[in-house]
């Protein structure tokens, strides 16, 4: 609770949302008590007195009613109502989109149908019929739109529930014997509980407003009690020679509705864990450079990174995804950067092209040369030039690398118009020269497919061949193959091998399985925790691992063909790269580790084309 | 596709049937007897009987029922007794006025509503983001209705650009610039709101459309910023734009009841609370059903749109 | 006597009806199959993704009522209606561990759920027995009062897999449980998993995607394609000598350091159309060795080896 405070007052537009409903809702809630006239008290003689005129602080209405009276009055019955309004309706709505959303099939089906008719009103419509039915008067206005807004908290509820009771905890809780029931109550509401306060702090302005419409019309409140609506429509009349009765009433709505407005802003930021990490940023069109110290000098290789530093800036911590990796490739090699989940070497393979997401992704050091020009300092448009032209990417999961809503036929002509000027009909060529380059069978139909309508080795085909679009010098793989199938993933290794060694490609393979590189890759670097911790050629690697975790991490992957058997593990979890260790950041997880490797930095020290980043390796190298 | 929007046609249907089954439930709450409202206190029993037989009211709800959905799709919705004219040529001509209004508002709403969210996801946290999210807050925040009243007291009373009231002049009006010069601050205070909402709806679509991958890969290709933003990013966020377009499209048509009120324009809404304030039932049905019933048919045209830009759900 | 036996278990989904034209037949997710698993052995059940490996395993604890077919737990017929029946006899491993733990609820509230609901047991009891399975899966009594996004996902596993465990079931299913796990922490999981078969005397059904990995923990190897059974038989031989094509394609898919890259020999990698299977064996639009026999009749399964049986026409002969 005081940490929801916290953030709910950080947000300043909402503090002063709050400031401002606070000083309405107690000047209204001690109207009663202060020393003002009796709000329905006529005094025909008095009327259209201006504001600031003795006796009447805001001026009086055309009956001669005291305004300042009848405004604190009308706001307390506006409110009162808008508020009850919005809990009946968030109660009702979000019942029934529970019960809906989580017992799903037919009594889902009946129910929405019916929200849907009520929803396919325009929902003023059916507050006017609902009014008219019932006849004018502030109950039934309140009614009436309560009635009208249901509907919006059934489906917006029930969207939620949906997609929760297709989680795991919910079939968990079931094996665990828990009944319906008890599986909505305390299961599934505290799971909904905040999107229904989020849905009703962002809707009861809306509400408020609603009902001072509906009185406005002169179906709600009737005189001579007053509420902010028909006190502005009975100003109305009045509006060219005395406007200042309807300004008064007029300002007031809108404040109330402004305060709540950023209110529930404030509320909504405040409990949605997404923008509490600040997940919701937009990632510019490049990765943010704030290098300090010396730019390594330029080197030979086709493509050099030099002690690159990548870091993500969370709140104040500051996570150390890339600590200073080096890296070369030359034409043709095969290089493959292996490490598990949160080792870098994505943000690694990200960080060259300037693709890391950022906010919050800040590259902080370091170099990377493509044929020895600096890339990290290069201006936005000479990256994008170079950007899937001289240097391209293959990603993970290629349902979700390939936009949707364009036929893959023209998401590879634009990699090529990207960078060439072709007319349309020669794109298309050359895109089905890429399928068929990709062996993609019956590429004259499969040009037009749009990516839903292929299976998951075929999009990754087409990954490929954009990839090759521009017949680039490096291409960067960050884990191709880790969401196909095995037999799938054959196919495309196979592939990818070809491919390159046909066109002298240097590839930068990105994997966490050692089979995969060991089939396809020269070199492989193997990362933890943000470093390199050993590199060289992959039989040499593989064989004879020199570093601890390498060995480790070797031995821990099971092999087909070695029968029913008890696997080495590693103790303990890859360190949190917001605090790492000083020296060796293995040293916790490692059975070798001496007082020596906590101590200092370790170097990447090694001779010839091997290198590791330990006191007392495995292997002399 | 053409088998798409039959579907979608065919799909209506059962809407329609419910929105007539709840108008009139709703109105047969209604208590006291219709006829006595019809002819007035002073009518003997046997006018009121005869009345009710005319009228069908003698007969049981079910049947009623039934017997007012047929005259209302051969088009019969009774008589206004208050204008003492078919209800159907009263709604139809009031819709006219409507169409004009609302339709105006809800082209400007989603032109600039738009604009206005892709402006502001672009250059988030930006100067643009920051100016465009508070103007916003202020669009959402304002009654129309005050809107349009404040702007009547500037434009037309205080600077005396625009006319104060009305659809067309009363002496020598009637063509179009005079229609457009009357239409210009009812259509601005009704698009208000609307505007507001999808500008916030754009924004948090955009925003989220470009943390995906594939916007990622876009980039990876080469693809100019600007392609990147007003191609791919907008395309995919309109999947969820859309849908808010049809939705606000039934709130433009519930806030022209208020500005049509406040400018007294001669449309379908006003006609509605005459309508209810005279207790003349059978012209707010026949509003009711008429006004309803077109919605449906304009969110099925929400859906084609939806179809034809996502291949995902054309089935 | 079995721990559990299956006899022609399966699940048709029913697709929706259109609005012009008959109803589809529907989709055969799982066509009738038969197995049983002695106690205290594991059975793996490997297959690629639209195999039927996740629809098999949530019939199996009653999360999906299935199409047809009986499920017997030590001789006994299961209620297929009610989950918490199922409860105390067989229980699941998920794969996702985050996602099945509720965020807002502590560890303690997520391992009391089964003894309160299954069991009954007084708090003094639960807790004695909370203790008691914590200190067998090596977790620490400190976490049971913290909520699950401070856990890493190979805590969050065993935590799912203490869970299971309160209920005390004889059998435990469990889905793709370390795919969701770095190579380092799944080796501990998968130990563990060993070790507490070996304590509890459990019977495990090990659905995963990965040969490796179901070698090395499997005493039998139940291979699927398309919703049937193609192969069965010994951990041990059944990559080493598979009698199935598929399953010859899938041990000679799988990377392994040493061997040469090659694409293993196929026709295609398509699934056939679940709307519109084809008649006879399913995979013999992708099979190297399929007749004209093969696209008529669909093979049964039959003994080709020692223990080992296989649905194919034409078997691999070792």
């Amino acid at each position: 609770m005081t940490v929801f405070l916290g953030l709910l007052f950080r947000n300043r537009l909402a503090a002063i949302g709050a400031v401002v409903f606070s000083i309405i809702l107690v000047s209204v809630l001690i109207a009663p008590l202060l020393p003002l006239q009796d709000p329905d008290a006529t005094a025909t003689a008095d009327r259209f007195q201006r504001p600031f005129t003795e006796g009447h602080l805001l001026g009086t209405d055309h009956l001669g009613r005291d305004l300042l009276s009848r405004l604190l009055h009308g706001t307390r019955l506006s409110l009162g109502v808008g508020v009850l309004a919005a809990v009946a309706a968030a109660t009702i709505g979000s019942a029934v989109g529970i019960v809906a959303g989580y017992f799903g099939g037919r009594i889902d089906n009946l129910i929405m149908r019916g929200v849907d008719m009520l929803m396919a009103f325009p929902y003023i419509l059916l507050a006017l019929a609902i009014v008219a039915a019932l006849g004018p008067g502030l109950m039934n206005a309140l009614i009436a739109v309560a009635a009208v807004n249901v509907p919006f908290f059934a489906r917006n509820i029930r969207g939620v529930t949906v997609g929760l009771a297709g989680r795991e905890f919910i079939d968990a809780a079931r094996l665990a014997g828990m009944g319906h029931a008890r599986i909505i109550l305390t299961e599934l509401l505290p799971n909904v509980l905040p999107v229904i306060i989020i849905a009703m702090s962002t809707t009861v302005g809306w509400m408020i407003l609603e009902t001072a419409g509906l009185s406005f019309l002169g179906l709600g409140s009737q005189p001579p009690q007053a509420d902010l609506g028909s006190m502005l429509g009975e100003a109305r009349s009045a509006l060219i020679s005395h406007p200042h009765t309807s300004i008064v009433p007029g300002i007031m709505i809108f404040l109330i509705v402004m305060s709540i407005n950023l209110l529930g802003d404030g509320v909504r930021d405040a409990l949605d864990p997404r923008l509490r990490s600040g997940a919701l940023s937009r990632p510019r069109a490049m990765t943010l450079v704030d290098r300090k110290g010396a730019v390594p000098t330029a080197t030979t290789d086709l493509l050099a990174i030099q002690d690159l530093h990548t870091q993500f800036h969370v709140g104040r911590r500051i996570y150390r995804a890339v600590g200073g990796v080096s890296l070369s490739v030359q034409p043709g090699e095969c290089l493959g950067l292996v490490g598990e989940s949160g080792s870098g070497k994505s943000v690694t393979a990200l960080s060259v092209m300037g693709l890391v997401a950022s906010p919050p992704g800040v590259i902080a050091g370091g170099a990377v040369r493509f044929q020895g020009e600096d890339l990290i300092g290069a201006r936005y448009e000479r990256l994008r030039r170079m950007r899937g032209d001289r240097v391209a990417y293959i990603f993970q999961d290629p349902l979700s690398t390939l936009h949707p809503l364009y036929r893959v036929g023209t998401q590879l002509a634009e990699a090529i118009q990207a960078h060439h000027r072709l007319s349309r009909t020669e794109a298309r060529t050359r895109a089905l020269a890429l399928l068929k380059d990709v062996r993609i069978p019956n590429p004259e139909a499969r040009i037009d497919n749009y990516p839903h309508e292929m299976s998951g080795g075929m999009r990754q085909r087409i990954g490929i061949a954009m990839a090759l679009a521009n017949e680039p010098d490096v291409i960067i793989a960050d884990e191709p193959t880790t969401a196909l199938d095995v037999t799938v993933q054959a196919q495309i290794l196979a592939l990818l091998d070809d491919l390159r060694r046909d066109r002298g490609l240097a590839i930068i393979f990105i994997t966490h399985d050692f089979g995969v590189v060991a089939q396809l890759c020269d070199r492989i670097a193997v990362m933890y925790a943000g470093r390199i911790v050993e590199q060289g050629p992959t039989r040499a690697v593989l064989d004879a691992p020199a570093h601890p975790y390498t060995k480790r991490l070797i031995a821990c992957v099971p092999e087909l063909g070695g029968g029913q058997r008890a696997l080495a593990a590693i103790p303990g979890l890859p360190p949190v790269v917001d605090d790492l260790p000083p020296g060796c950041v293995f040293a916790p997880r490692c059975d070798k580790a001496r007082q020596g490797c906590r101590d200092g930095e370790i170097t990447l020290a090694g001779s010839g084309p091997r290198a590791v980043r330990c006191l007392y390796p495995e292997e002399v190298i | 596709m053409s088998g798409y929007i039959l579907k979608r046609l065919v799909s209506a249907i059962p809407v329609l049937l419910g929105i007539s089954i709840i108008v009139f439930l709703i109105m047969s709450l209604i208590p006291g007897d219709p006829a006595t409202a019809i002819l007035g206190s002073y009518a003997t029993p046997e006018n009121v009987e005869k009345l009710n037989r005319d009228l069908g009211l003698d007969q049981p709800l079910v049947m009623r029922y039934f017997i007012w959905l047929g005259n209302i799709l051969t088009g019969d919705f009774g008589r206004s007794y208050s204008l003492n004219r078919p209800v159907i040529d009263e709604v139809l001509e009031r819709f006219n006025a409507t169409l004009v209004l609302a339709g105006t508002a809800f082209v400007l709403c989603s032109i600039l509503g738009i604009l206005a969210g892709v402006a502001s996801a672009a250059r988030q946290y930006g100067l643009t983001d920051k100016v465009i999210t508070f103007v916003v807050l202020i669009g959402i925040s304002v009654p129309s209705f005050f809107l349009g009243m404040m702007m009547i007291l500037t434009f037309a009373v205080n600077l005396r650009w625009l006319p104060v009231s009305g659809m067309y002049a009363i002496y020598g009006g009637g063509d179009l610039p005079d229609l457009l010069n009357h239409l210009i601050m009812p259509a601005l205070a009704l698009a208000a709101v609307a505007t507001g909402v999808i500008a916030r709806l754009s924004r948090s679509a955009m925003l989220e459309v470009l943390r995906q991958d594939f916007i990622r890969t876009a980039r990876a290709k080469g693809v100019s910023e600007t392609r990147v933003i007003m191609g791919h990013a907008l395309r995919a966020a309109m999947v969820s734009i859309i849908p808010v377009l049809g939705i606000q499209a039934g709130f433009v048509l519930s806030g022209a009841v208020y500005i049509e009120i406040v400018f007294q324009w001669p449309g379908v809404g006003r006609m509605l609370v005459d309508a209810i304030l005279t207790r003349d039932l059978l012209l707010v049905q026949g509003g009711v059903v008429f006004v309803a019933a077109c919605y449906v048919l304009f969110n099925i045209a929400v859906d084609v749109a939806q179809s034809l830009l996502d291949p995902r759900i054309r089935t | 006597m079995p721990a559990l036996k299956v006899t022609g278990l399966a699940k048709t989904f029913s697709v929706k009806k259109p609005l012009f034209g008959a109803a589809m037949p529907g989709v055969h997710a799982v066509k009738p199959l038969s197995f049983a698993v002695e106690p205290g052995e594991t059975l793996g059940v490997v297959g690629e993704s639209g195999c039927g490996k996740s629809t098999l395993a949530r019939m199996l604890v009653g999360l999906l009522e299935p199409s047809e077919g009986a499920i017997e737990i030590d001789g006994r017929a299961l209620d297929t209606a009610d989950p918490a029946k199922f409860g105390r006899l067989i229980q699941y491993v998920f794969q996702d561990p985050q996602s099945s733990l509720n965020p807002r609820k502590t560890i303690r509230q997520v391992m009391e759920a089964p003894l309160k609901r299954l069991y009954y047991m007084p708090r003094r009891e639960r807790e004695a027995r909370i203790s008691e399975i914590f200190a067998s899966v090596n977790l620490r009594e400190e976490f049971l009062d913290r909520y699950p996004h401070e856990f890493s996902g190979g805590q969050a596993q065993r935590i799912g897999i203490a869970r299971a465990l309160a209920a005390a079931p004889e059998i435990i299913i469990l889905d793709e449980p370390v795919s969701a796990l770095d190579v380092s922490v799944q080796a501990q999981v998968l130990n563990l998993l060993s070790d507490l078969r070996r304590e509890f005397g459990l019977t495990y059904l090990f659905i995963t995607h990965d040969l490796a990995v179901v070698e090395a923990v499997s005493d039998r190897v139940m291979v699927l394609y398309f919703g049937s059974v193609v192969e069965i038989g010994r951990a041990r031989h059944i990559f080493a000598n598979p009698s199935h094509p598929y399953t010859q394609l899938l041990a000679g898919s799988a990377p392994v350091v040493g061997r040469p890259l090659t694409a293993p020999e196929q026709k295609g990698t398509e699934l056939p159309d679940p709307l519109n299977p084809p008649p006879g064996c399913a995979f013999a639009g992708r099979c190297p060795r399929a007749t004209e026999l093969c696209r008529t009749d669909e093979p049964i399964l039959k003994e080709t080896g020692d223990d080992q049986l296989a649905a194919c026409h034409h078997p691999l002969k070792d």
